[in-house]
């Protein structure tokens, strides 16, 4: 009887860690790895906790079944001064431990924080729009749509926000997601640790076209990346304003795109919602932190 | 129920600790339970206090507290309605003494101070509107609105459900379960006058500055 | 004339909506015919309809609770279909539109009118009856409060047949929401059916916890209470506390809908985040109110079916209360991923960790209930063992989503929707199915069939580890939640076993109906003549099954916990007291006409027929007036009368 949820649970978790085609299991940059390693870490701890609760509480009621003559009973005892210390100690432990865990995490893997590293950050401004990903290279002066192109090895600080309803930039693989708000800016540092495709999505829902709200990333070897974006600069279409305020319009299932050139300044310009209408009053979020660039 | 009658055979040895006595009076129960659901409203209001704290700052290019606060008519308005509560109190005593014409004269002088402030108030509003900050025009102003304009609702019910009591005592008289209403407005009465203080506070006077 | 009402509202072009309103059209058609034809109109409109009695509302709630079960899980094999079909390039037979909606319905219909309904129902039976006394506080404002919630039900019914519901998944998070980006009714129906409701509900939660801090029988002091109702009284304050929140939020959203205003607007300065904000601080506690009182039943379950007190009842006690004032304190978990910062993720996940401590110490405190008792395994307690399994791995994963960064990478996928559902299923639904099964006798008079009731229990037992731990599968390989169609086809072996995993609850929700229905046709094999048929500790099993419309014909002195197993074993059940007169309320309409009035200013202000919607409220607060000025709301049962009513039922106990 006991044997059989041992067996259940090892091969639940051999099922789960066999499933690394993709996600979050299959981490491909520091972010993700230390937040998988977390993730398995806190599971590990409390099942320390949790197996044992359910081996015992399918133990106790079946041992102490009306049925069986040999378990002892005693019907008055209803408090132990003792087994209530223990009681409350052991999650409060637990807890204790998995808070300070908690703490140290959540400040260490911050979104904002800065990835620590030799090379440069690249500068990417992402918008999230009905129902597309658009993103803007400010220092490079392009753009591209459904589709971000990093180099390899380097730190991207992001900046998202959204020119409609509240979406979330998520790639499983490189880690943390984070919500994009119109009128508001937020802010996420993620690091590609090799070259490769992973795929991108939003995950709050947005609408009838939420579910075609994917992208990939593609990953490119650090020395590439000049060339890319030499070549996109010489071919397709500029982002001017008309053709923002197309992107603006509803679409869906939208083929990757890139552009040759855009404005640097779109995105503070969407931000404060003027981008479409110059005398637009600012959304006025006093209490909201202004984006702050790094390396100006 | 007669709780009353339950209350009085309740043998003294079965009364150990807090809450032994058995079921309370009818009277207790319903202030009681009438003072919760006020607490409820109190938080309701704080939801719009909260969204006004957050959105007193998004003007969207529009006018400021500081532009339409007009705190001299503020302070008259408080006055009214503070007094308003002063007069209620009167009332509930003289209602539970059962002297009719006088509790009459008070609730008359309650209804009039209250009439009183919401005149104010919705010359503010009107004020407002015409010069265009109105609850439309902006964040700030749709908090303002709404939360100054809830409280106004409330005061509006309580003037009709003062109109409904008088009527109640004019026909029934001051009797127990007309007496537990009047509690029960009281109680209203007084919990709006702290309401507004909030009001008055975080709204008018922070927001001139 | 009509505002905006046309007949366009009719979903003539879209066969599901419209075939699904001809089959509910003809079923409920067929009931009100039925009823005519058999003539049991004045009976219900007497005994049920017009009732103030707590007993007779909380199976009325409880009523309403299983047929919008039997909605709310039609839109969730829908989805799980949709998902398992919608898979690489095929679209799947729900078009976005309309897929949409299911999800947001499901998520409305089963937090507001399944498990609310259900635990209210049952607090609102049991609650009187265990502290001794008649009735609740307030019985005419019990019976408003359950017509408000029916108005709501009633209003979310009818947005499949005429309209459109919301298109923004349950908790209608701004912009999406605003009329910008959902212009038709759709979310007009979700805020005014879930307002009128949310006023219901916050008077039934003024109601019980005056009933229980006021209303006791002599010689219950606080701890001498029931372990259920300090659930309950936990779960009430909860409901004072967090409801009135979300009316102000929602009186907000519909004033950006209907005046124009600025709130939670992309433009003129709202705030999205702030809706979120104040959504949650409801409903983080919503969550404990609903798992509070089931919580209550698995204690009351497992102390009866074990022959042995509650072990630890004060830490039981002190635990609740924790966990009533904690869940006030983490609501920023829900959006870790909003970007508040670390120092604020760091704290309010540091919280959510805290409150898991008194949760862990109930389920120990249950171990130990087990431990050394006398088990006897009848559905209640297969649904208690189950949940107690089930519930800490929700719990666990709870925990897991607890850590920010953790959180930075499942918040909104389907591992979430596993940890939800784990809980709520695992927790308040084998709750209360387990309180369904335990007070059913209570209520009717006779036990449920136990085969079907156990078939029932092994069907959602293993139909929800089927359709959801994949779920957590899928979520850690990145799927999100709402997803409409799937573009990668890895997935789809997962997808089919969730949705085998739908179909096995299926055949465990036929199971529960086939349950009702031959227990029903048996019942006389199963009749319970004694009051008593679990050998129970509470002052629920003193009275006979039902009670009598008064309860108690004389109010029980209590000396100690457990205040029934005590005058079993003293033997005090068998001395007859001394009988005195006794008044009961009387049965009024106020709250049938009131919900009536409702519906009517709810459906007007949704389709903007004003002049409607001013006389529903003019005629909803006359009603109210009407009432207020009523005289001779009780009626006295003389002594003699009471002490004939005892007399015979005490007779009729003993010959059993």
């Amino acid at each position: 009887m006991k044997t059989a949820p041992r067996v259940l649970v090892v091969g639940a978790a051999g099922f789960v860690v066999s499933c690394r085609q993709a996600g979050v299991l299959d981490p491909q940059g520091p972010i993700a790895s230390a937040e998988r390693l977390l993730l398995i870490n806190a599971t590990e701890i409390m099942l320390v906790v949790v197996v044992p609760v359910i081996l015992a509480t399918l133990g106790f009621a079946w041992w102490y079944r009306s049925s069986n003559l040999r378990a002892s009973r005693s019907p008055d005892w209803a408090y132990q001064g003792s087994i209530e210390f223990v009681v409350w100690s052991i999650p409060a432990l637990v807890v204790i431990l998995l808070g300070g865990v908690c703490w140290i995490s959540a400040h260490q893997l911050d979104p904002r924080a800065p990835i620590p590293s030799d090379v440069k950050p690249l500068q990417v401004d992402v918008v999230s729009l009905d129902w597309k990903w658009l993103f803007i290279y400010p220092d490079q002066r392009i753009a591209t749509l459904n589709q971000l192109v990093i180099p390899a090895g380097t730190p991207v600080d992001f900046h998202l926000t959204s020119a409609t309803v509240m979406n979330s930039f998520f790639v499983p693989q490189l880690g943390s997601q984070i919500y994009t708000m119109a009128g508001m800016a937020t802010h996420l540092n993620l690091l590609a640790d090799n070259p490769g495709e992973y795929p991108g999505l939003s995950t709050n829902f947005s609408g009838d076209g939420f579910s075609d709200m994917r992208f990939t990333v593609t990953a490119i070897p650090a020395g590439d990346f000049d060339g890319w974006v030499a070549k996109v600069q010489g071919a397709g279409s500029a982002l001017d304003d008309p053709g923002y305020a197309a992107l603006t319009k509803a679409s869906s299932a939208v083929p990757p795109t890139t552009y040759r050139s855009v404005d640097p300044k779109l995105f503070e310009r969407i931000v404060d919602q003027t981008a479409l209408d110059p005398d637009n009053a600012r959304a006025g979020t006093a209490w909201c932190p202004t984006v702050a660039r790094v390396g100006g | 129920m007669t709780v009353e009658a339950v209350a009085d055979t309740v043998p003294t040895r079965l009364v150990p600790g807090p809450g032994g006595g058995g079921p309370a009076p009818t009277r207790t129960v319903v202030a009681y339970g009438f003072w919760i659901f006020l607490l409820s409203d109190i938080i309701m209001f704080s939801g719009l206090f909260a969204a006004y704290a957050v959105l007193s700052g998004n003007t969207a290019g529009g006018p400021t507290g500081r532009e339409l606060f007009n705190l001299h008519s503020v302070f008259i308005e408080t006055a009214c309605l503070l007094f308003s509560s002063y007069t209620c109190g009167l009332g509930a005593l003289s209602g539970e003494r059962q002297q009719r014409d006088r509790f009459y004269v008070f609730a008359a002088f309650t209804f009039a101070l209250g009439a009183a402030f919401l005149f104010i108030e919705v010359s503010e509003f009107a004020g407002m509107v015409s010069k265009g900050a109105g609850p439309s025009r902006s964040a700030f102003l749709s908090a303002f609105f709404t939360l100054v304009g809830m409280h106004g609702a409330h005061v509006t019910s309580g003037l009709l459900w003062l109109v409904y009591l008088v009527a109640q005592v004019a026909t029934k008289g001051l009797r127990p379960h007309v007496l537990r209403r009047l509690l029960c407005f009281s109680l209203f009465w007084h919990a709006l006058d702290i309401v507004w203080v909030g009001v008055m506070t975080l709204v008018y006077l922070m927001g001139a500055r | 004339m009509f505002g905006r009402l046309t007949w366009d509202a009719i979903p003539f072009n879209e066969p599901i909506p419209l075939l699904t309103s001809a089959v509910v059209g003809i079923i409920v058609l067929a009931v009100l015919g039925t009823i005519t034809r058999k003539g049991w109109w004045p009976y219900l409109w007497k005994e049920w309809l017009t009732s103030v009695d707590h007993k007779r509302i909380g199976v009325m709630y409880v009523f309403l609770a299983l047929v919008m079960l039997l909605r709310g899980f039609s839109d969730a094999i829908m989805m799980r279909s949709q998902q398992a079909i919608a898979v690489g390039g095929a679209e799947g037979y729900l078009p976005p539109d309309h897929y949409d909606q299911i999800f947001s319905a499901h998520g409305t219909i089963m937090i507001f009118f399944v498990a609310m309904p259900f635990v209210i129902g049952l607090m609102n039976f049991v609650v009187p009856l265990q502290l001794g006394v008649r009735d609740v506080a307030f019985p005419v404002l019990n019976s408003v409060s359950f017509w408000l919630t029916a108005s709501g039900m009633l209003l979310v019914n009818l947005s499949l047949f005429i309209g459109n519901f919301a298109r923004t998944g349950w908790m209608g998070y701004p912009p999406l929401s605003e009329l910008a980006f959902s212009p038709d009714v759709g979310v007009d129906y979700y805020l005014w059916s879930l307002q009128i409701s949310g006023i219901g509900t916050l008077l039934a939660g003024v109601n019980m916890v005056t009933t229980i801090l006021k209303l006791r029988a002599p010689g219950m002091t606080y701890f001498r209470m029931p372990v259920f109702c300090w659930t309950a009284l936990a779960s009430n304050m909860l409901i004072i506390a967090a409801f009135p929140i979300l009316t102000a939020t929602f009186v907000m959203l519909l004033l950006d809908r209907y005046v124009g205003m600025h709130f939670f607007t992309n433009d003129g300065g709202g705030s999205a985040m702030m809706y979120v904000n104040l959504f949650w601080a409801w409903g983080h506690p919503e969550v404990y109110i609903l798992i509070l009182p089931a919580f209550g039943v698995f204690s009351e379950v497992i102390a009866t079916f074990s022959g042995k007190a509650l072990f630890g009842y004060r830490s039981m006690v002190l635990a609740t209360l924790a966990i009533c004032v904690l869940s006030f304190m983490v609501w920023l978990h829900h959006f870790f991923t909003m970007g508040a910062g670390a120092d604020v993720n760091a704290f309010f996940g540091i919280m959510s960790m805290i409150i898991a401590v008194p949760t862990g110490v109930k389920i120990f405190n249950w171990l130990f209930t087990l431990f050394h008792g006398r088990v006897v395994f009848t559905t209640p307690v297969l649904f208690s063992i189950g949940f107690m399994v089930t519930f800490v791995i929700g719990g666990m994963t709870g925990v897991l989503l607890a850590v920010p960064p953790v959180d930075f990478v499942v918040h909104n996928s389907v591992f979430l929707v596993a940890h939800f559902h784990n809980v709520i299923i695992g927790g308040v639904l084998f709750g209360v199915i387990a309180g369904y099964n335990y007070w059913f006798p209570k209520a009717f008079g006779f036990t449920l069939d136990e085969r079907f009731g156990k078939a029932s229990f092994w069907c959602w037992l293993t139909g929800f580890y089927l359709a959801f731990m994949p779920l957590y599968v899928l979520g850690l390989m990145g799927m999100p939640r709402r997803l409409q169609h799937i573009a990668d086809t890895s997935w789809r072996p997962l997808l089919l076993v969730a949705e085998l995993g739908a179909v096995v609850i299926f055949c465990g929700i036929l199971c529960q109906i086939a349950q009702l229905v031959v227990s029903i046709r048996t019942r006389e094999r199963r009749r319970d003549l004694t009051g008593d048929p679990w050998n129970g500790r509470t002052l629920e099993w003193a009275t006979s099954s039902p009670p009598p419309p008064y309860n108690f014909a004389v109010l029980p002195e209590v000396e100690t916990i457990d205040a029934f197993w005590e005058m079993k074993r003293t033997g005090r059940t068998a001395v007859e007291p001394v009988y005195e007169a006794i008044e009961v309320p009387r049965n009024t309409p106020t709250g049938f006409i009131t919900a009536f009035f409702a519906v009517m200013l709810g459906f007007a202000g949704i389709w903007h027929i004003w002049w409607m919607a001013i006389i529903g409220l003019l005629a909803a607060a006359i009603t109210a007036l009407v009432f207020g000025w009523s005289e001779n709301r009780e009626q006295e049962i003389p002594a003699a009368e009471l002490a004939r009513m005892e007399r015979t039922r005490l007779a009729l106990e003993r010959s059993a």
